[in-house]
């Protein structure tokens, strides 16, 4: 039976200047990108609102769907809850105070908050438009051609191309298992409650993992069988790179400059 | 003195010798096997669940290596051989998704050749052959995790034509393939001029593409014969649980 994982690629096809642009640029510029970010002081606003400019103009240049990826952004807002405790540690100004707890909120307090929701949803939408404008195989070539370390790049390619088949795998357990988790017809022994203990799920559920985990490791020995097939003998190999073109280079070198003039400009 | 030369002369393309192979669990699945194939030969490889057909093919490039001999084009199969016997040997899994291990569909067509320490140019010029070959030329940047498994049967194919094998071992090429798919799948074996060894359940195929056949149970050859003649030996396929309808 046809099964196909809920999660797809993160990739979404398109043509523009973003999706035409060298992933060997593309995935270096955004980490600059989140690293000038993360370097950005807390609660300089103008130093942010220009950073935020790259990213719209990355994401109206890509004919990307807005809403997508405000909502795939949207990855960013748990960490707020990790940070909302600052606003009562943080010694300052006092804003207002929770009654029954005597907690003191602090202006410098806020501001660090809001300031590390607005660097990780930056952060986050530079990651979302990277993903959503590069096919997987292309940031791993560029992970390559920037001199990663081979084996942890074969390992990410292998975790790519397997998340899919084990994924399947799992799902057919699980359709497997909600299949023969029926009630009986009719009525129910006294005394009887039909899906069994909590505990004898439990049990049912770390079956299952055990068994995807025996499956797992069983095709990698098979994979592994199949790459000594066809030669391999312990050292990853890929294919050489497209050559570079002089617009990407140039791209990157002004966003970098940009990126290095706002934070000069946010410090001084 | 060691023999690196493949002799063009040797007519014997496999010939296989007194194999045994037990695995670490204690299961004797190979119980001396003796199999000689000549150049061209095409030749499938019957027996039930569980006969050795999988195993026996696995030892034809050394992924496994029992006790016996496997000399591949006159090539004796010896550790410092293996790699010059693989690039002879073109094995394909049963499961495309065990063979296509790579992102894209092109990066696992030139990954025998690019592991053989061509020339750049030349392992992308097999691979596009590879691929035309197979009838899937465009699927380059493809991911096999978006293909039918009849495409990735093909792919799985090409991934091994590209290295250009003088013998091809297909174990189970149609298993759960839709009639189409199947039926694409023949056509192109039809195609393919190597030696080959066909392990199946497919009688029709058999029929159709092998005029030889080997028929394995319990770990050792049964029957070897013409295709004929084996499976009209309705006595001698019902004991080893082989239906020919």
């Amino acid at each position: 039976m046809a099964v196909r994982v809920p999660f797809g690629d993160r990739y979404l096809a398109g043509r523009s200047a973003i999706h035409d642009a060298d992933a060997r640029v593309k995935l270096p510029a955004a980490l600059a990108y989140i690293f000038a970010v993360t370097l950005t002081p807390v609660g300089h606003w103008p130093a942010l609102g220009l950073l935020a400019l790259p990213p719209a103009a990355a994401l109206a240049a890509s004919r990307l769907s807005p809403v997508v990826v405000l909502r795939r952004s949207a990855l960013a807002l748990p960490f707020l809850l990790a940070a909302v405790p600052l606003m009562f540690t943080r010694e300052g100004e006092a804003l207002f105070s929770v009654p029954f707890f005597g907690w003191t909120a602090s202006r410098e307090g806020l501001e660090a908050v809001l300031s590390i929701l607005a660097k990780s949803w930056l952060s986050v939408t530079a990651a979302v438009i990277l993903t959503a404008t590069t096919p997987a195989a292309e940031l791993l070539r560029a992970m390559r051609a920037l001199a990663l370390p081979r084996l942890l790049v074969a390992t990410v390619s292998f975790m790519y191309r397997y998340l899919f088949v084990i994924g399947e795998e799992a799902l057919r357990l699980v359709r497997a298992r909600d299949s023969r988790s029926a009630r009986p017809a009719g009525v129910c022994l006294p005394g009887r409650k039909a899906g069994g203990s909590l505990r004898w799920r439990a049990k049912v559920l770390g079956n299952m993992v055990g068994s995807l985990f025996l499956r797992t490791y069983e095709r990698s020995e098979r994979v592994y069988a199949a790459m000594q097939a066809r030669g391999y003998d312990g050292e990853p190999r890929f294919l050489r790179n497209r050559p570079w073109r002089a617009i990407d280079v140039m791209l990157a070198i002004a966003l970098v400059a940009y990126l290095a003039g706002v934070e000069v400009y946010a410090r001084y | 003195m060691l023999d690196t030369r493949v002799d063009a002369a040797v007519s014997t393309a496999v010939e296989v010798s007194g194999l045994r192979f037990a695995y670490p669990d204690g299961v004797e699945a190979l119980r001396g096997v003796s199999l000689t194939l000549g150049r061209g030969e095409k030749v499938a490889l019957l027996g039930p669940n569980g006969a050795g057909k999988s195993t026996f093919l696995l030892h034809l490039n050394g992924i496994l290596r029992g006790r016996g001999q496997v000399c591949i084009n006159g090539l004796p199969l010896r550790r410092d051989t293996l790699s010059q016997v693989r690039a002879q040997v073109g094995l394909v899994f049963e499961n495309p998704d065990d063979q296509l291990f790579s992102p894209t569909v092109l990066e696992d067509v030139a990954y025998g050749p690019l592991y053989m320490g061509l020339p750049p140019e030349e392992v992308l010029e097999r691979a596009r052959r590879a691929l035309a070959q197979v009838g899937m030329p465009g699927f380059e940047e493809r991911s096999p995790h978006r293909l039918s498994l009849g495409q990735k049967k093909r792919i799985a194919i090409a991934t091994v034509l590209s290295m250009e094998p003088a013998i091809l071992a297909l174990d189970e090429p149609t298993a759960s393939l839709d009639p189409r798919a199947r039926r694409e799948l023949i056509n192109l074996l039809r195609e393919l001029p190597q030696t080959m060894i066909v392990s199946t359940h497919d009688i029709p195929l058999v029929r159709d593409l092998l005029p030889r056949t080997v028929v394995m149970d319990g770990g050792v050859i049964v029957a070897d014969g013409e295709t004929q003649a084996i499976l009209s030996d309705g006595p001698l396929l019902a004991t080893h649980g082989l239906d020919v309808f």
